[in-house]
Order: C-alpha cells, then structure tokens, then sequence
C-alpha cells in the first residue's frame, strides 16, 4: 500500500466513522451500530470506497479485540474471576452444551454430514465479546445481575475458542487436509500441549515477576510516552508469541490483563490502552461491515432470513431457559439473552479456518459468515428493543436487584497522594470498613506501601482519563491529598469539571492555598499542618500549668475562630484586586491572625466555661 | 388561628444508627412546619457548643423539645452539658436572666424499661417524674412551664416496626397539636404523661363519632 493509498484509506474510514457514529448514537442506536452501517456504506456493496483491501483492514482491526481482552483482563481481579466460577463454569458451559447438541440436531436434520453440523454448532453459539461489552456498558447494564451473567459467559467463550480450534482439524472429511493444516506446527499432540501450557504460564510469571520492575523503571522516568509505548509492546509481543505457538492472541493478552491486574498500574495502563482499543474496535466494526457479501445474501435471501431467525430464537431461548434456572427475573435474563444473541467475531476466523481444513464447503460457510455479520448488525437492534419495550414494562421488579449489583472494583472513595497526609485519611476509612481506591504518582512509595500489603495505584490524578479508570465517576468521595499545592488545585478544577457529583476533600498545604480553595467552593479543607499545631499548643498550655480541659476548649475556640476568618478573608481577597492581594498577602495573613485572635480571646474569656461555673455554684 | 408554635427539638442522641424508636420518632417530624430539629452530637462531636448559636435558637421558638433516650436515669451528657453552658446566668435564670419566660418545655424520653419498672414496687424505684424533677426544676427557674413529658417504655421489646408505629404516630400528632395550640393546657397539666393526654383526647374525639 503506498503511503497515498494509505492516507486516502485512513482517511475514507475516519470520515465515514466521524459522519455516522455520532448520528446513530445520537439517535440511540449505539456506536457499534453506527460503526457496522458506515462500513456497509463504504463496502463494496455501498459506495465502493473500500474493496479487497478492507480484508487487510480487517486483520489488523483484530487487533482491536486483543486490545479489548487486555483491557477486559485488566478489570478483573483474580477474586473477582473466582467469584463469578460458578456462573462462569455453569452458564458459560451449559450454555455452549445445550447450543451444540441442539444446533448440531438442526444441522444433521438438515441433512449436513455430523461432522459439518457439529463444527457449525460448535461456533455459531459464540456471542461477540465487542458487541456485548460495547453496548452493555454503553447503556450501564454492565453491573445488573443480567449483564454481569453476560459478561461470565462471553469470559468462558474466550477460552472455549482455543479448544474449538484444536478440534476443527479432526472433523474433516479429507484426511489429505488435515496434514495441509498442521503442518504449520509440526510438532505432536503433547509436545502442542506442553507449549501452551508453557506460554500461558510464562506469561503469567513474567507478569507477575517481570513486568512490574519494568513498569516500575518506566514509570520512574515520568515520561508518559514511554509508558504508552511500553504498554503497547507488551501487547504486541504477548500476540506475537502467541500467533507463533498458534494459540489465540486474545487469550494470552488477556491472561496477562489478569495477572497485571493485581499490580499498581492497573488503572494507568487501562487509560494508556484504551484509546487506541476503541478506534481499532472501531475499525474493527467497520471491516466487520464492509465484509458482509450481499451477493451472498441476496442469492439465497430466505436461507439466510431463516438462518438468521432460526439461530437467533434458539440461542436466546437456551439463554433464557438457563437464566430462569439460574433464578433470574425475567427482565434481567431477557437482557441476559439479548446481549449474547449475535455471532461472535471469531466465527470469521473459525469459518475461515474450517474452510481451509475441508470442514465445511467454501458455500456454506460464505453464508454463515454473512449470517454472524448481519446477526451483529442487529443487535444492537435488540439492544434498543429492551431499552424502549422490555426494561419500561419490567422496571419495578429490577428497581430492587439494581441496588445490591456485583461490585466491580470501584470503590466509593478515591485518594490522590498516599504520603503522609493520605494514608491517615485511607487507614481511618479502611480501619472502619470502607474500601479505597488509592492513586500516587511516586513509585518508590508505590513499591514501599505494597510491600505493607497496600493496595495502591501507579498514576497522576490531574489526568482525566486515569480518574475515569480508577472510577471516578461512579465513586463518591475525593480526597486530594498530595502535597504540591499547584496540582491539588489542578485536580480540584479537573473534579469539579468532569465530576461534578463527587465531594471534595482537599488538603491544603499553607493559608493561601486555603484562599483558593475556598473561592473553588471545596466541600472539605484541611490545613496540613492546623490540627497537629493546635495539639501541640494545648500541650504547651498544659505544661504552663492550665488545666487539660481548659486547654482543650481553648483550643477549639481557636481553630472555630480561625477557620471563621480564614472564610471571611478568602471572600475579601476575591473583591481587591489580584496585584494589590498578592503583594499585601503574607504581612496582612499574619497580622490579621494575630489581632483578629487577640481580641477575639479576650472576648471569649468573657463567657468561658470556667467563669459560668463560678457563677453557678454563687447561686 | 393564631400563628402557630415553633418548636424546636434538642435531639441527643450518640449512636442514632443503632437507634430504632429515636431515629423513627425524629425521621416522622422531620420538615414538618414551624419545627425545628437540632441534632446536638451532630452539631457538636466534641462537645464545643456554640453558646451563642444556641441562645438565638432558644429566642427563636415558643417551645423547647428535649428529645433523647433515658440514660442513668437522666439525659446523654451533651444535653447536661448543653444546659450547664447555654442557660447562662442573666441569660436564662438569675434577676436579669428572662429570656426564657413563658416558653414551655416538653422531655420526650425512651426508655428501655417497662412502665412497671419506674415505681416503688419495680426496681427502679422512683416514677419517671420523679426521675426527671431536674428538668422540671431547670425548666421552672428559666421560668418556663415543664408539660407532662412523653415516655417511650420499654424499647427493648419494641423490635417490629409495628410495635413502633403507633408510638411515632402519637408523637407526631403530638408535635402538631403543641405547634397548632389544639392542646387543652389545663387538661394536659392533670395528667402525669403526655401519653395519657393523648389517649383522652382521641377517646373523647372517637365517642361522638361511634354514637353517629
């Protein structure tokens, strides 16, 4: 492709992108829907903009769905996988069961031989991980109890292709292919094994052992470019090793999503891969639609409507059935069953890969291939279904469910700087139940807390898209604890922009950087150095021979006195003018303190606990 | 109708999420109108009253609600120590000290005892107005009239949300006919609680009815 060419493609895709997702999801249809339309639209069956290259296109837009699982991986905690196993093993795997025995009796009634129905059983019952993840998050189902299930059987899909492409090969009907198609690895039956088993497991281990010194190193040189280049090399050499054992990058990505999951950079390495996931998914998306063969279609128009119908009526209802066996309500195992309903972007590849090894005759598996394409065409169509139709009717059964959801990892609380400030602020709430979701930008501290068992964050808060990983927008509490005093009142205006519901709890690091804060109406000031001071000035007070309550009360006078005035000249400083205030600043603060204070004593001591008590035993 | 009673409720209580009769009692009068509700341990954590916040608030109603939980026979310390700072001398009490006059004032206690309990053959030995002569006494120096208080007995047994209902819903009513002036004062002042007033009062409200 020359450079042209390239530009002039990178271009076609973009436009058409640009023009149509916005449109679709301004209509409510969804990005994935409007991604599928605009490459129909560019197809070779539309404005012919893209023709054989899109093939390639496609290729390297696969890489989106590697991306997407590292990511997915990312989000899981191992916990979490171990607490799903049982919807993970019993929906994932019934799921599949139920799908292949019925659908391979459809196919044999139909009279394929039973090696081609069962290959064809074996892949159309793969749902879309892209399209079921896009659009349950997209519409904030990605926690009901119905997507949750969803999401359980799309993991235990993604391992289930691995095995289904092992056995591909032994259901051919000529042997002559079967050579053709393992010659690629020629190696025996358990040597194949020993190799995944090691790749899998080295990937783990060196996730666990490796890459968080390498991350750590990175990290260390503040140079956020490297960081992104890191993280996209990882990618790229777990697909590579991958592609070379002959194993599905999306699984060794994934596991390595998992392992690292656990490590200090997990909301960093999320907002680094996410952007260039989502523009590959799309790009995924829009080959997915250029590649749809109408003529196909259109030579066979009712086979594939019936196809279409067929497979979609009988894989939501083993969905449903399953749900209702699983206990539950109806809207949610409607919901369950509509995000599962589409064929699987691995079908491509596996009817690609059983036409090569003779499974199935080139024919048959143009139209299944049109059929997956057009079925996830359409779900987003059931997608917009349950939103307007089921979930309105079914609303009041699913109002109780929504409220205890799986918790995903998002913690109601998030603290920026774990240093000496934050991490009295984090014990205090730890100590009393509430989990935390701590960022810091030191990775020394970093490798220090974790080695006390600390779950911290590698990460600079003042960037939005690493608050959004580590769930701001679905946390409660901010609490900006770091000690530079330009950055804090960059995260106090990046919250207040972009998440306007959270409370802030700022630290303040002198009284000027209080001013600010204030004028920024912060719900929470604390002067870093006030209280520990003010205790300091009660022990003072204590040894100068006042007693300890006394002392005490004196004390709290002071800091409601202070923090009175700290309000009150925070508004003045707004009304002169910003010259004149910063150069009478530090002389006016001090002195104004110190007056304002004396006077305000004196006059306390006028109504002083000590005083009402003589005057009360007088009576 | 004359303008209408403010009430303000002095609400102590240290530990409102273990409570179940105090939060339902304070939750079925919050918003309520001409009622104020001022949570003393939420104001005031360590105890450090703003003297003169509170006095303003004392200015500002007609009559005075301690509502709280009958603790070692008296109140949580934050209402003693409410009282022993905010009913200053020449304030409250003493020969300037008039502020206070004419106001009302009503205890609305729980307790985790039995009505049987508070007399000379329980083991608590004395009535709950004997237990409570302090506040009477306090309210009677700051010139204040002390009305028959409202008990809550034995919130132990009180698990059901059904046993507390009636409970929350006499205290309410409560509340309203002291804000509305409906009370019949003298009537109210024969009675040793408030909770006897009440069940007179819809007695001789309910008879006509059933004779209809």
């Amino acid at each position: 492709m020359s450079n042209e060419n390239f530009f002039f493609h990178a271009f076609i895709y973009l436009a058409a992108a640009v023009l149509t997702v916005p449109i679709s999801k301004r209509l409510g249809l969804g990005s994935v829907l409007g991604y599928l339309i605009a490459g129909v639209v560019i197809g070779p069956f539309g404005l012919r903009l893209v023709g054989q290259e899109g093939q390639d296109v496609m290729r390297f837009a696969e890489f989106g769905v590697v991306m997407m699982l590292f990511l997915v991986g990312l989000q899981l905690q191992p916990e979490l996988l171990w607490r799903l196993r049982v919807p993970i093993l019993g929906l994932g795997g019934l799921q599949m069961v139920a799908n292949v025995i019925l659908l391979s009796g459809v196919g044999i009634a139909f009279g394929l031989s039973w090696q081609a129905a069962l290959a064809i059983a074996l892949i159309l019952p793969l749902s879309s991980t892209a399209i079921g993840v896009q659009t349950l998050t997209e519409r904030g189902l990605m926690k009901t109890e119905g997507g949750q299930s969803a999401f359980s059987v799309l993991l235990f899909q993604a391992v289930a292709v691995i095995p289904i492409l092992a056995l591909l090969p032994l259901l051919t009907t000529s042997p002559a292919a079967v050579s053709a198609a393992t010659t690629s690895s020629s190696l025996a039956g358990w040597q194949q094994t020993l190799l995944v088993i090691g790749t899998v497991g080295g990937i783990i281990v060196g996730g666990r052992f490796l890459m968080r010194p390498i991350f750590r190193f990175i990290a260390a040189t503040r140079l956020r470019e490297i960081f992104t280049a890191t993280a996209l090399l990882l990618v790229i050499a777990i697909t590579l090793v991958m592609q070379i054992v002959g194993l599905s990058p999306a699984l060794g990505t994934f596991v390595a999503g998992v392992v690292l999951a656990e490590s200090e950079y997990r909301h960093e390495l999320v907002s680094t891969v996410e952007p260039f996931q989502s523009l590959l998914l799309g790009l995924f998306f829009l080959s997915v639609g250029a590649s749809i063969n109408f003529n196909l279609v259109f030579g066979q128009p009712m086979l594939v409507l019936g196809l279409i119908v067929g497979v979609s009526i009988l894989k939501s209802g083993v969905l449903i059935a399953l749900a209702k066996s699983f206990r539950m309500d109806l809207s949610q195992s409607i919901l369950f069953a509509f995000a599962l309903v589409q064929g699987d972007e691995f079908a491509f590849v596996l009817f690609s890969f059983a036409t090569q090894t003779n499974v199935l005759p080139e024919q048959l598996a143009g139209i299944l291939i049109a059929v997956v394409a057009l079925s996830m065409l359409l779900s987003p169509l059931f997608m917009i279904a349950y939103d307007r139709l089921i979930q309105p009717r079914l609303i009041t059964q699913t109002e109780d469910r929504d409220a205890d959801e799986i918790d995903d990892n998002e913690n109601a609380v998030i603290i920026a700087g774990f240093g000496r400030f934050g991490q009295i602020v984090g014990r205090l709430l730890l100590a009393n139940g509430y989990s935390i979701t701590v960022l810091e930008h030191n990775s020394a501290q970093i490798e220090l807390l974790r080695r006390f068992g600390w779950k911290v964050f590698y990460g600079d808060a003042s960037r939005i898209d690493l608050l959004y990983a580590a769930g701001a927008a679905q946390a409660k509490l901010m609490v900006v604890a770091i000690d530079d005093s330009e950055q804090i009142l960059e995260i106090v205006d990046l919250t207040r922009k972009y998440f306007p519901h959270l409370k802030i709890l700022a630290r303040a690091v002198d009284r000027r950087h209080s001013y600010e804060l204030i004028r920024r109406g912060v719900d929470v000031i604390q002067r870093e150095t006030f209280e520990s001071a003010l205790s300091m000035g009660v022990e003072a007070l204590k040894l100068l021979g006042v007693r300890s309550y006394t002392a005490h009360r004196a004390a709290q006078t002071f800091r409601h006195h202070d923090e009175e005035a700290l309000h009150d000249m925070a508004a003045m400083e707004g009304d002169d003018s910003a010259l004149m205030a910063r150069s009478r600043q530090l002389s006016q603060d001090l002195e104004q303190i110190l007056q304002s204070d004396e006077q305000e004593i004196k006059h306390e001591v006028d109504r002083a606990w000590d005083i009402l008590a003589q005057q009360k035993e007088k009576k | 109708m004359d303008k209408p009673n403010r009430i303000l409720v002095l609400f102590a209580h240290p530990a409102l999420e273990k409570s179940r009769v105090n939060r339902q009692l304070i939750r079925s009068i919050q918003g309520m109108e001409s009622v104020t509700i001022h949570d003393l341990y939420e104001h005031y954590p360590n105890f450090h009253i703003n003297v003169k916040l509170e006095q303003e608030l004392l200015l500002a109603h007609d009559i005075i609600v301690f509502q709280h939980p009958f603790y070692w026979y008296s109140s949580p310390a934050i209402l003693k120590e409410w009282q022993d700072l905010v009913l200053e001398h020449d304030f409250a009490y003493g020969h300037n000290g008039t502020a206070l006059r004419g106001k009302k004032v009503l205890s609305a206690i729980t307790t985790g005892g039995t009505q049987e309990a508070y007399c000379r053959k329980g083991h608590n030995y004395f009535t709950i107005r004997e237990l409570l002569a302090p506040f009477e006494q306090t309210a009677h120096l700051c010139g204040m009239e002390y009305v028959p208080p409202f008990v809550i007995h034995g919130t132990h047994q009180l698990q059901e949300a059904h046993q507390i209902a009636p409970y929350v819903e006499s205290y309410q009513k409560a509340i309203a006919m002291f804000r509305d002036n409906t009370v019949d004062w003298q009537t109210l002042l024969q009675h040793k609680h408030l909770n006897h007033y009440l069940e007179h009062v819809s007695n001789t409200l309910e008879s006509p009815l059933h004779v209809q």
